[in-house]
């Protein structure tokens, strides 16, 4: 539904006041080359943190951004070649909502949800038809003639998605779409864009910096920094095993998952003649259920001391995280690293500590 | 007082009002739609004309720059081509017409700078033309801010109407000037400040009240 081939953007920033040096531009790549394809139907997450040229990728999508370079395909139309015209005719097939957003605090919330309709040019009789179903949906029927500087954060969220939906589109596009609300409002919303996804079978690509976004109503999540797509996994998958350092730093950031400090001092990279090694393990699907850890220590001879743990739920499936020591000859502790990846667990050795013996 | 004075007083009073709302009139008509052309001709703004924008300030920064007293003279010969007399309420109409445009422009200008980008982003992701963001969303936004200039602008018309009775325009200033100053009668003096005093907070509370009506925020 949505496909970026080889995307780039560089901006030619003049300034260069501070080194002297006048009419000096400065180039800066916000994108690089991006390549990223969303299926119809499916709610694709962009994570990354600020400045690493998120904004820039999502604005490529509906042109709000022109790419310097490469393609951007939506619905079956390569956006880059519209007329301005046909790019507008376009832009009613995609909707967008924004974190700040973005409504006309002139308009109430029906005029609010009917202008796009207006924009196109539709009758009122019409265009009362299209919102009403629509401000059903969002849960604003009570709301239908107040102004936005009425309305909660999370009201004006639901306007916002009312009107990016008033002209039917294909896609929704979310730029930060919950930063700027209250954990519960975020829930709420997110909720809301999971019940979209399902009834209308509306494409989402979704930019953020939250990992909780990601977790709860993504399928597939990409991972973008300094411009570049660096990483791109199903959700299930990048929480058991991101590909990436930058991945892993986000996920250990969001599960709070740390080995302990005292720890981690000690941590040696390699493995010496008195070491133990200490291991982050994901059990993701039946391992999860399986008492694998006990069963460690009865057929591995292995000493298990457990340092950190967590069970996520993560959409459907539900992901188990441990960072434990294994206290055992190197040779058994080696063993049961095997034993435990035979068992679909994802084992990464994170050091080794000496012995306190 | 007498009667006559009575009548010269109240025939003064209309004759300010009909220049300032007159001109007041022609400033909106021209001074906004220059004042949105200098918006949106910005680099980066939706209709990106930079060196159509740098002509347009330049033009306004000069109409501003321009002491009222002196363009009401310098442009003698073209007051009389439009109206055929540099004499009178209707003569003074014209400079204080070309004086209120770039003043009003560059108030409508600021008062569309105050609103947020993201509005006019959100319109051009539906789709929205140029055309279309000027009316259904820049300018509707900006109301409040460009009732807030037009009443400044009115206000100014006012004392800027009064500076024309010294070159003959009529209305409250030429009352002052004649009765009040030339003939030392401090009585029609007082008047006229008077009146052009409750005229000037009259308009503001106008103003005021309409802005109230339509800010929404």
């Amino acid at each position: 539904m949505i496909t970026l081939r080889n995307v780039s953007k560089t901006y030619h920033i003049k300034g260069g006041h501070k080194d002297g040096a006048r009419g000096h531009v400065k180039v800066v790549e916000a994108l690089k080359n991006a390549d990223l394809h969303v299926p119809q139907g499916s709610i694709h997450g962009v994570i990354g943190l600020s400045g690493a040229g998120k904004s820039t990728l999502i604005r490529c999508v509906n042109l709000l951004e022109r790419p310097t370079s490469g393609s951007v395909t939506v619905d079956g139309q390569e956006m880059t070649r519209l007329s301005s015209s046909a790019l507008n005719q376009a832009r009613h097939r995609i909707g967008m909502i924004f974190q700040h957003f973005n409504l006309l605090t002139t308009r109430n919330v029906f005029d609010n949800v009917a202008l796009p309709l207006e924009l196109m040019g539709m009758k009122r009789t019409a265009i009362r038809e299209r919102v009403m179903p629509l401000l059903e949906l969002t849960g604003l029927t009570d709301k239908i003639s107040q102004y936005p500087a009425q309305l909660s954060g999370g009201q004006k969220q639901r306007v916002a998605i009312a009107r990016a939906l008033a002209s039917e589109p294909r896609v929704l596009l979310c730029d930060e779409a919950t930063s700027a609300l209250d954990p519960q409002t975020t829930g709420s919303i997110l909720e809301l864009l999971r019940d979209i996804n399902k009834k209308l079978g509306l494409t989402i690509l979704l930019i953020t910096h939250e990992m909780e976004v990601v977790k709860s109503i993504c399928h597939r999540v990409s991972l973008i920094s300094g411009g570049e797509l660096v990483e791109e996994a199903d959700v299930g998958d990048f929480f058991t095993a991101p590909g990436t350092q930058l991945g892993r730093e986000f996920l250990n950031d969001f599960l709070q998952l740390e080995p302990p400090k005292g720890l981690v001092e000690r941590l040696e990279a390699e493995p010496g003649e008195h070491t133990h090694p200490v291991v982050r393990l994901a059990f993701s699907g039946d391992a999860v259920s399986t008492p694998l850890i006990s069963r460690l220590a009865r057929d591995c001879e292995v000493d298990v001391s457990i340092l950190q743990a967590k069970v996520e739920s993560i959409q459907e499936r539900t992901l188990g995280l441990m960072i434990a020591e294994l206290l055992g000859p190197a040779e058994k502790t080696r063993q049961a690293i095997d034993y435990l990846e035979s068992h679909d667990l994802h084992v990464e050795v994170l050091g080794h500590v000496q012995r306190d013996d | 007082m007498s009667s006559a004075m009575i009548d010269l007083i109240i025939k003064a009073t209309l004759d300010t009002l009909y220049m300032v709302g007159v001109s007041g009139i022609l400033a909106a008509l021209l001074g906004v739609p220059l004042g949105v052309m200098l918006y949106v001709t910005r680099p980066r703004q939706i209709l990106a004309r930079p060196a159509l924008n740098q002509t347009l300030g330049m033009v306004t920064n000069i109409g501003r720059s321009i002491p009222f007293i002196i363009l009401m003279v310098a442009i003698i010969p073209f007051t009389r081509m439009v109206v055929g007399t540099s004499i009178g309420t209707n003569a003074a109409i014209v400079p204080l017409t070309i004086a209120a445009i770039p003043f009003v422009a560059r108030l409508v200008e600021g008062a569309l700078n105050e609103i947020p980008p993201g509005l006019v982003e959100a319109a051009q992701s539906m789709g929205a033309t140029p055309g279309q963001i000027i009316t259904k969303v820049l300018l509707p936004e900006a109301r409040g801010g460009i009732i807030t200039g037009l009443t400044i602008t009115i206000v100014t018309l006012v004392s800027y109407s009064a500076m024309a009775g010294a070159v003959g325009g009529g209305g409250l200033g030429d009352l002052g000037i004649r009765y009040g100053y030339n003939r030392f009668n401090p009585t029609v003096m007082l008047i006229t400040v008077a009146i052009l005093v409750v005229m000037v907070q009259g308009f503001q509370s106008l103003g005021d009240y309409l802005v109230r009506k339509s800010d929404r925020k």
